[in-house]
């Protein structure tokens, strides 16, 4: 066997720009979210200020605001996919003419750059181009625009996310029914269980860690959504669907407040990173020990 | 077992497919309109394509320029992140190092991290720390493709440890007992073995880094912009060229089906980290 500083040797160079763009940069943000710093102001000096930021933050209704808009878009968005993607899934369990057609196309949305699934629902809401406005005016007299109402925006938002994102629920969801031994369904059958019963007593708990896994990947990645809202509604109207990562990209970089800014991104990793643990020791860990 | 219908799954199928399929769809119709006709009645159904708005995109000098810097960082940044992820996979899964799979793991981190929080460091270090003279990477193509490894080498390296794993060590020890050099096991013996498994990680990792938009629109002003940026450029508060803009998206799609095409089978063990066979 090879002596270890082979590996160390070959294993350098990913451990080096990870961290000089990945650790290094944490640490940097960490250091300047304790200071008053704007380059571009009368001061341009970064001065300490303790935790004045952090202070600051408490009371800023805007980013208070944009955790709450997170918050509620990813509750809707993961759960309607959870619930969209298990019925498509289930569906999928059947043998019908075409099924690996349809499957495939199914995929497909899970290849797109989110900023362009940005601007095909822009193409298709955005009043007088898109065509869902059109329609939804001359078949039934409602009239939706995404750049004046908050509510159409968010929703429509949400939509984006489920039409981006269900596939890849459903495809998790598919591998896990697949992977199903049919004993306890037969058995379950012949003791005369309805499918309630058997849904909630039998299916639930056998999928319950692809459910985890899957609701947790989910969940990291729509914390980070920011590309196709920012295409799409650009945060507006107002602030309706301004979400952290739209909040640090629209109002912390042309502010030019680095120190705030910095606070501002430090506590948005901390949020993300409690949010994943709470999820992993809740839902993951007990069931980890009794295996 | 319960006799099923197809039609209705048929039926069922057809309906899920044009949902998915109608939004993609009404983008082109959207980029071969002439931009006096985009605000009549939409018709769904095309009968006369005008193809004015691609030989706008295609004869424009400044997004061709994009168009390159797109294809140059996506592909060094796949190359890059394809060729260290095996290396170092290679030395996690063939050496008894210590704490490597704590190593393992924290690589991970760096993708789950949410981009928007690392904007302004990377941002402030590419300007002011990571510099050589007058040389600053913010704004280059380099800086870029490096940046980019943040979440593609830790993709790369979870999606080659298997395929390594697989690989059985006997194979590397006979050829050290034949007097092999490391060099020539890990290129002429592992590295052959091993091509499936690198050709998914290339194109997947390729096909992220040439989706990428948050990174590039703050790190980029204007030598190394990417066609995703150019995309939103086109947006603007006094008004939107929506054929151009719907263009553009259409050339940035295409590349991404093509690697649909090739790939499909390993899209969702790609998006979860391995976890789901797909």
């Amino acid at each position: 066997m090879q002596s270890n500083r082979l590996g160390w040797i070959l294993l350098a160079p990913t451990l080096a720009i990870l961290f000089f763009f990945g650790v290094l940069p944490f640490i940097y943000v960490v250091y300047v979210s304790f200071h008053q710093w704007n380059p571009f102001a009368a001061d341009p000096t970064m001065i300490f200020n303790g935790a004045d930021n952090f202070r600051k933050i408490v009371f800023d209704a805007e980013f208070l605001n944009s955790v709450g808009v997170t918050v509620l878009f990813v509750l809707f968005a993961v759960i309607s996919e959870l619930v969209v993607g298990y019925i498509l899934a289930q569906a999928f369990m059947k043998e019908f003419p075409g099924k690996a057609i349809f499957r495939t196309i199914h995929t497909l949305p899970l290849i797109m750059a989110p900023i362009i699934v940005g601007s095909v629902w822009k193409l298709m809401m955005t009043p007088s181009i898109g065509i869902i406005p059109h329609y939804l005016n001359e078949w039934f007299g409602i009239t939706v625009n995404i750049g004046t109402s908050p509510v159409a925006a968010f929703a429509t938002i949400i939509i984006m996310d489920i039409w981006h994102w269900t596939p890849l629920v459903t495809l998790t969801l598919i591998a896990a029914l697949v992977s199903l031994p049919p004993d306890p369904f037969e058995q379950a059958q012949i003791d005369g269980a309805n499918k309630r019963q058997i849904f909630f007593h039998i299916t639930v708990p056998m999928i319950a860690p692809a459910v985890v896994a899957t609701v947790f990947i989910r969940l990291m990645d729509a914390l980070r959504t920011v590309d196709e809202v920012w295409m799409l509604t650009g945060g507006g109207p107002g602030s309706a669907t301004r979400f952290v990562g739209v909040h640090i990209f629209k109002e912390v970089f042309p502010k030019t407040n680095y120190g705030y800014g910095s606070t501002i991104s430090v506590i948005v990793l901390y949020l993300t990173i409690v949010a994943c643990w709470l999820l992993y020791v809740t839902m993951l860990a007990p069931r980890s020990k009794k295996d | 077992m319960k006799k099923n219908n197809p039609i209705i799954a048929i039926v069922f199928w057809s309906l899920v497919s044009f949902l998915t399929l109608f939004p993609i769809y009404w983008l082109f119709v959207i980029s071969v309109k002439p931009a006096v006709q985009l605000f009549s009645t939409p018709d769904v159904i095309l009968s006369d394509p005008y193809w004015g708005n691609y030989a706008k995109v295609w004869g424009d000098r400044l997004l061709r320029s994009y168009m390159v810097n797109s294809l140059v960082i996506s592909t060094g940044n796949a190359l890059l992140c394809t060729i260290l992820g095996f290396f170092a996979c290679y030395a996690l899964s063939r050496f008894k190092m210590a704490g490597k799979e704590s190593l393992f793991f924290w690589t991970i981190t760096n993708r789950m991290a949410p981009p928007a929080v690392f904007l302004l460091p990377l941002f402030l270090l590419m300007t002011q720390v990571y510099a050589v003279g007058d040389f600053r990477l913010l704004d280059t193509r380099i800086g870029m493709i490096l940046v980019y490894c943040t979440f593609n080498l830790p993709f790369a390296i979870w999606t080659l440890r298997p395929t390594l794993d697989g690989i059985p060590k006997e194979l590397d020890e006979a050829a050290y007992v034949d007097g092999a050099s490391s060099w020539k096991v890990i290129t002429e013996i592992v590295f052959p073995l091993c091509r499936p498994g690198l050709a998914v990680t290339l194109i997947l990792t390729w096909v992220f880094a040439w989706n990428e938009y948050l990174l590039a629109a703050t790190l980029t002003n204007f030598n190394a912009r990417t066609l995703t940026t150019g995309l939103s450029e086109y947006v603007t508060t006094t008004g939107t060229e929506w054929g151009i803009m719907a263009t553009i998206s259409v050339f940035t799609l295409i590349p991404a089906l093509i690697v649909f095409g090739l790939v499909q089978k390993h899209i969702v063990a790609g998006l979860t980290f391995g976890a789901v066979k797909g």
